[in-house]
């Protein structure tokens, strides 16, 4: 027999950025809300204190701070007509667990996507034709636009410290920023990091080709910053353990160093850590969520009874929770009808390292989001007549520490291993740089996510399934991409240049970024998509999903930003509209 | 922070939680308190004792893993060897531990060997992978009417790591051979990159090879240093040798 907990106003499932940011906004608007989080309590001085947070192997290669797979996996195939196993190891991506979530592990990446990255469908049809979109690439608009969401941006870029340069302030193009950005109300909050050497190096390169080069905006303060909500951030030291560790110094935005100080003094929220929630619960008719149905931290069964419902885990739990329930109709791939499941997307990277003889580029001083780079060759900037595909990616050098078990590139035709590589390593580490390039991936009939027939996790229920792979669309973007980073390498003057081309389909072995996207996507209309542009459920209109589960296709930028704009864009719904006539949908169907 | 932790946790700091499993006192329940601390609960690494012997490896798993390993990065001038940089010790106690034992890793069947794409489909996790690739490598190679592997010449010894690499030594039953070098090969780069503390990269001798800074806290005056030296040594979590007592 379950525990009934005593009803709240908003159940918030999942407690990283998304729920932070809800939280935070519901509380302020008087609501009483509980966030259920199924990992650990985690904080600075106790969880990665930095007496010993910079540790390659505790933390990236033992997968400290991720989500334990033993507890729960996903199961992967490249194709529908190949078997899906689980993912037993992380790889590609690293999922995060416990609170603050994924955002408590990343760079510190903070981009706004194009005015038209949110149009991808009807700009791309307006200026390229019918042909630019085959019928196999089910790519939609995400029905918000980026006026739309400008004031999130805005607010999350205040609340995190970003330290950039604006390109582009109410439409005034300004020197030194990205000119392709879409136009902000204001300045960054801090100026751009200390730039080093290697990404000095590739500014003036790709400046001298007639690129735009900038500094990465970033979440790693470059000054210390005291946030509108009063929480005080450091100066980053610059240590190199950002990107898939956590940030012992209070400089790398996460809940913890944002929200967290602010929100766990309200007597309105309450956390509840190590609970799982199994499903969410509906009324008789399906329309209206009354709850939740979790597994307290001593094993009991709970069922949490809310006025609202709000999906804040990471995008493939959000998508699971939602097939589990059985809320919204599964997508099928054969038939393309259905909507859960449907326009999984991810991301493309490449790289071309840049070997020098005599230059020092002591590249373990870093941080996540440091570095140069130029968005000419990213969304719809450049013309892609010709081309063969749609969209693009930023190239830039972010130089986020080389930690030496993950980062000692090799030049070509030095082996992995054996004295050669000894040799070359040992000549090479200080004098290496690496330009990545970042590209978008469209959404395609065939990559989704729907529930695994045959594994299980600890909790006897179906693992997510997930089946994708790069389509023809993603190689010759990355491929063009993977050409212009290498125009500017050799543009660099070393010794030599290796262009390491994204090859075949895509594989779960190798890190690449944890921007998983889609499965419950946001759109005009209830024939395809799952939310409108509030992320309110058509089907559920007290049901929430944020995060980039919402995403129809995922751009070339790094995807928080967005997130997180997409969160406060819902939150300002909520509080100015939906809560005057609760359980009403915004957008009429 | 484990769950035990936080039953820890929930005694020590009783003060600033709310409780809502009075049963068993493992509340994780946070509610107006400001940001949940209590001392003592931080978890520091543990250090390798460097003079203690194998707890995982057999006799003959050692003299594998250390030849192999000797292989992979040989001794020369240019820096530490594997051996040198202590990667047997140091992969010997990470799967005698956590790691050895898979316990992040989803290990429920049924097991298939996958696609080139799948990436870890072992039946075993990595502490029962070594050892069953270790005996069926053994065996492969008696079955040759060779020697065994660490008695071999060098040149040997790279041939037959280089096809194992290559995915054209056949070890037979569930031993996935070109996996099990990525493993290794995966395995001793760790020991030989980690910091100190795990029992590899001895000395911070692999850190000094290539110029790696290691666990340095503030790097701020060397941000605009172009093409200089970065002028210290580096340091390891638990410090390094200078800062220890003599005698």
């Amino acid at each position: 027999m379950a525990i009934r907990n005593p009803p709240v106003d908003a159940v918030l499932v999942g407690f990283g950025w998304t729920g932070a940011i809800m939280a935070q906004e519901l509380t302020d608007a008087g609501l009483n809300v509980l966030a259920i989080e199924r990992g650990d309590w985690r904080d600075t001085p106790t969880d990665f204190s930095p007496a010993y947070a910079q540790d390659e192997l505790r933390y990236y290669w033992r997968h400290e701070l991720f989500q334990r797979l033993n507890h729960d996996t996903l199961t992967i195939r490249n194709k529908a007509s190949e078997t899906a196993l689980p993912m037993r190891q992380l790889g590609s991506f690293l999922l995060g667990s416990g609170v603050g979530g994924a955002g408590v592990h990343w760079n510190g990446q903070v981009w706004r996507f194009l005015p038209t990255d949110l149009k991808a469908k009807s700009h791309n049809l307006q200026r390229y034709g019918k042909a630019a979109v085959p019928d196999d690439m089910t790519i939609q608009d995400f029905g918000v636009s980026y006026d739309d969401l400008e004031a999130g941006y805005d607010k999350f870029e205040y609340l995190c410290g970003v330290s950039g340069k604006a390109g582009n302030l109410r439409g005034a193009i300004q020197a030194g920023g990205d000119p392709f950005e879409g136009p902000r109300q204001r300045e960054y909050p801090n100026p751009p990091l200390q730039m080093p050497y290697a990404p000095t190096l590739f500014g003036q390169a790709a400046a001298g080709l007639g690129r735009h080069p900038f500094p990465h905006p970033a979440a790693n303060a470059s000054r210390a910053y005291t946030n509108p909500l009063g929480v005080t951030l450091g100066p980053c030291t610059y240590c190199g353990f950002c990107e898939k560790y956590a940030c012992g110094n209070y400089s790398k935005a996460s809940a913890q160093t944002t929200i967290l100080p602010v929100l766990m003094r309200k007597k309105s929220f309450t956390l509840r850590t190590n609970c799982e929630v199994l499903k969410i619960n509906l009324s008789a008719d399906g329309k209206t969520a009354t709850g939740v149905t979790f597994i307290d931290e001593t094993g009991q069964e709970v069922e949490q009874p809310a006025e609202m419902v709000v999906l804040s885990a990471y995008i493939l739990h959000n998508v699971r929770l939602l097939l589990l329930s059985g809320i919204g109709k599964p997508y099928d791939p054969a038939t393309g009808e259905g909507i859960v499941g449907k326009n999984y997307a991810y991301q493309i990277t490449s790289s071309v390292n840049v070997f020098f003889n005599d230059k020092i580029l002591n590249p373990f001083v870093g941080a996540g989001a440091l570095g140069m780079i130029i968005n000419d060759f990213n969304g719809d900037n450049f013309d892609h007549t010709g081309l063969g595909f749609i969209g693009g990616g930023y190239v830039g050098i972010l130089q986020t520490g080389a930690r030496p078990i993950e980062t000692h590139p090799t030049a070509t035709g030095v082996p992995t291993w054996g004295l050669a590589w000894k040799k070359a390593i040992a000549r090479d580490y200080l004098k290496t740089t690496t330009i990545a390039t970042h590209g978008a991936v469209m959404a395609h009939r065939g990559n989704c996510l729907d529930l695994d027939p045959t594994y299980k996790d600890t909790f006897g229920r179906p693992l997510l399934r997930m089946t994708f792979d790069y389509t023809d669309n993603e190689h010759k973007m990355s491929d063009y991409l993977t050409d212009r980073a290498a125009e500017i390498g050799k543009a660099m003057g070393g010794r030599e240049i290796k262009a390491n081309y994204r090859k075949g389909s895509w594989d779960v072995v190798p890190y690449q970024t944890t921007h998983n996207t889609g499965g419950a996507i946001m759109g005009e209309s209830p024939r395809d998509s799952f939310t409108n542009k509030y992320l309110q459920s058509w089907d559920v209109p007290n049901l929430f999903v944020l995060g980039s589960t919402a995403f129809p296709q995922n751009p070339g930028y790094n995807p928080t930003g967005t997130v997180a704009a997409l969160a406060y864009h819902a939150a300002d719904a909520i509080k100015s509209q939906y809560l005057k006539a609760p359980h009403q949908p915004m957008v009429r169907a | 922070m484990s769950p035990s932790q936080i039953s820890r946790r929930t005694a020590l700091g009783a003060g600033v939680l709310a409780f809502a499993a009075p049963l068993t006192g493992a509340a994780a329940q946070f509610n107006g308190g400001g940001l949940f601390w209590a001392a003592n609960t931080s978890t520091y690494p543990t250090a390798v004792d460097l003079k203690a012997s194998y707890q995982f490896l057999t006799g003959d798993e050692a003299a594998f893993v250390e030849a192999a390993a000797l292989r992979m990065i040989p001794a020369d001038p240019t820096g530490p060897s594997a051996l040198e940089a202590g990667v047997p010790l140091f992969l010997d106690r990470q799967l005698a531990g956590d790691y050895g034992k898979g316990t992040r890793l989803y290990m429920q069947g049924p097991f298939a060997k996958g696609t080139a794409t799948q990436g870890y489909q072992a039946k075993w996790p990595p502490a029962g992978f070594h050892r069953a690739a270790i005996k069926a490598i053994g065996d492969h190679l008696a079955q040759g009417g060779g020697a065994t592997f660490h008695k071999r010449d060098e040149a040997d010894q790279d041939a037959f790591l280089k096809d194992l690499s290559d995915g054209k030594v056949d070890l037979g039953g569930d031993v996935d051979g070109k996996a099990y070098f990525k493993l290794l090969l995966q395995n001793v780069m760790e020991g030989y990159f980690a910091d100190p503390i795990y029992g590899g990269n001895r000395n911070l001798s692999a850190w000094k090879m290539i110029g790696f800074s290691g666990a340095r806290y503030d790097q701020r005056a060397y941000v605009l240093s172009y093409g200089k030296p970065y002028p210290l040594p580096p340091v390891g979590i638990g410090g390094r040798p200078a800062w220890s007592v003599k005698g």
